[in-house]
């Protein structure tokens, strides 16, 4: 249902900013925006709708907002150049990725005041380590969501649920090199930042062997098939989760904290690709105002990285022990980190065999 | 004079061919031989096809059996609508190429709404107290996919050769003594041989180089190269590997539609659709 809201809003928006197109002024500036799918409050079920907010504060500038399904997809799209995009959302290994082959800008902080509200733990990250090219917009952690009305409680002990032959078929996987092979690094006690070839290796056989218990391999479409049931496991974001349960309240979540899972930071960040920089900076500012981000994250289910914007959220979000795990859960977390070219390289081939095999 | 006039009114087909066909095609070719990495000559794109010859089988075979379904579906019906009234002729007509008017993706996503195990018919078989079938992502789905969408190419070129058939040809053979198998076995097959080869060639062009209807009809295992080279573009981040596969892919179907056109003889070049 809300994929359906959101399409229908998104056409009027295209419909919309069309019309507004042919009336406007010479100062008017047009930003492209290129997000994750589902990853803004855009007005349905008594959301703010945070892009048309943004528009009434400034009427020169017009959003053109399109979405990716993950870093890899916007990664190839920017890498294969002849497009225009201001403001993207990545996350923290690929925007250690971009800034070392230079595919971002220096962002202009005296545009981005609302960069006071982040808090310490946000900043001086390993990514960017000088904070020069992101503001981070949310943070999440990876974890299992599982149907407890089909999945037998016993059998939710940690990564290996998602080899489970017992639910061949009912089973997703993410769809991204990154985030897969994380989940198979994390039930094999590897480290995530791995370079060594023959640990990757044995992470490509690793998810080969779970191809034929896997349904399909998703990005957002693991929305529908878990809200009504047509899977029963996936491994997901903790955030996207809570959005999933809200329709489905028959969901669970799980931290498989013995073997470890991924902590994730989302940050903005300004492509060189951009045109309307001084714009770009103005969106980023105004999506850290902390009212705007509290609204924003109350819609999302995602961890804010402002403590000021949990006094705008509604506290049983702000409070959600999946979306704010305690600190010994987030002691068992692990975090990706910039991979060299080659090894990423090595890992979407190794990732497009095992898909493709 | 005569050939200036001509030279002039294809020059916007000219131009239409060089800056959306062969430049691009150029463009391919040059992707499919430069390294991903660095963009310098290499081979390496080319060498590494081999892997995938199994993928390339399994997209011919499907969408093989794909237009022979098709065929087996759609000549009854051409047959059929060549021999109405006029009037009827443009109705049915009509009613074979509505779906086109709509989405291939949506149809596609109407299928999955059916088909998938919480989906409308398993839960009908659920409500009667029937057990809940297989039916999506299997290798039955997809080619369900593939004649669905395709039979309209099927049946349009079928019905413009089947129409056009001389009566008299078949009044001939049957005051000669054939009766109704042999008129058909002896007279209208091997005169819609055409269309049958025009229909093959446009159901299986673009059903073997799909990638939609096997994503979301298929399962894990029902990869086919559209699949690949989508993925290769799209995540991979390897637009030198799908380009090189995307070559690959043409020559096949190059072959494939020239074997096929072999079988229509001197009457091939009529069969394109009317």
């Amino acid at each position: 249902m809300k994929k359906i809201v959101s399409f229908v809003l998104a056409v009027c928006l295209a419909f919309g900013s069309l019309l507004a197109g042919c009336g406007g002024g010479e100062d008017d500036v047009t930003l492209y925006v290129y997000n994750w799918g589902q990853y803004i409050a855009e007005g349905d079920e008594g959301s703010l709708d945070v892009i048309a907010a943004f528009e009434d504060r400034y009427p020169n500038i017009h959003v053109q907002y399109s979405t990716y399904d993950s870093n890899e997809i916007m990664y190839s799209k920017l890498a294969g150049g002849g497009i225009t995009v201001d403001v993207i959302i990545p996350s923290d290994y690929m925007i250690g990725r971009m800034i070392q082959e230079g595919m971002l800008e220096e962002l202009n902080f005296d545009n981005i005041p609302n960069y006071q509200y982040i808090d310490e733990t946000f900043r001086n990250t390993d990514y960017d380590p000088e904070n020069k090219y992101s503001v981070p917009y949310t943070w999440g952690t990876v974890g299992i969501i599982y149907n407890t009305k089909y999945v037998d409680e016993a059998d939710v002990t940690g990564w290996e649920l998602l080899w489970n032959e017992k639910y061949a078929g009912k089973i997703l996987m993410f769809d991204n090199s990154r985030d897969a092979f994380g989940v198979a690094q994390y039930l094999l006690g590897y480290d995530v930042n791995t370079t060594d070839e023959t640990q990757l290796q044995a992470c490509a056989d690793k998810l080969a062997e779970q191809k034929p218990v896997v349904q399909q391999y998703v990005m957002d479409q693991i929305f529908s098939a878990m809200e009504n049931e047509e899977a029963w496991i996936a491994p997901y974001y903790a955030g996207d989760y809570l959005t999933m349960a809200e329709e489905n309240p028959d969901l669970a979540f799980y931290f498989p904290k013995e073997q470890g899972f991924n902590i994730f930071i989302d940050a903005m960040c300004i492509p060189t690709c951009c045109q309307e920089k001084e714009a770009a900076e103005l969106f980023i500012n105004f999506l850290c105002d902390p009212e705007i981000s509290g609204a924003n994250m109350d819609y999302l289910g995602y961890s804010t990285p402002e403590s000021a914007a949990k006094a705008y959220m509604d506290p049983e979000i702000a409070s959600n022990p999946i979306a704010y795990p305690d600190d010994e859960t987030l002691a068992k977390a692990g975090s990706f980190s910039y991979l060299p070219g080659d090894t990423s390289r090595y890992m979407e081939s190794l990732f497009m065999t095992v898909r493709n095999g | 004079m005569k050939r200036n006039k001509s030279v002039l009114l294809s020059t916007p087909y000219i131009l239409w061919m060089v800056a959306f066909t062969l430049i691009p095609l150029g463009v391919v070719c040059y992707y499919a031989l430069t390294d991903p990495a660095n963009g310098s000559f290499t081979w390496n794109n080319l060498r590494q096809l081999g892997m995938y010859l199994p993928v390339f089988g399994q997209s011919i075979l499907y969408s093989l059996v794909s237009a022979f379904i098709c065929l087996l579906l759609g000549y009854p019906v051409a047959y059929y609508i060549a021999h109405r009234t006029p009037v009827m002729q443009k109705i049915l007509y009509m009613l074979v190429m509505l779906p086109m008017c709509m989405s291939f993706l949506l149809r596609t996503l109407a299928w999955v709404g059916l088909l998938q195990d919480t989906g409308i018919i398993n839960n009908l078989l659920a409500a009667i107290g029937l057990p809940r079938l297989k039916l999506i992502r299997t290798p039955a789905a997809v080619v369900l996919g593939m004649v669905y969408n395709y039979l309209p190419y099927m049946i349009l070129p079928l019905y413009s050769v089947i129409v056009k058939i001389d009566h008299r040809l078949i009044e001939a053979a049957e005051d000669l003594g054939c009766n109704g198998v042999q008129v058909f076995g002896r007279v209208i097959l091997p005169l819609s041989v055409p269309g049958i080869v025009s229909g093959m060639t446009m159901v299986f062009v673009p059903a073997v180089s799909t990638f939609y209807i096997s994503q979301k009809l298929g399962g894990t295992e029902t990869v086919l190269i559209g699949d690949v080279i989508e993925r290769q573009f799209k995540q991979g981040n390897n637009p030198n590997l799908g380009a090189a596969l995307s070559l690959l892919l043409m020559v096949l179907v190059f072959v494939c539609t020239g074997i096929l056109n072999r079988f229509a003889g001197d009457d091939g070049e009529e069969a394109v659709i009317v």
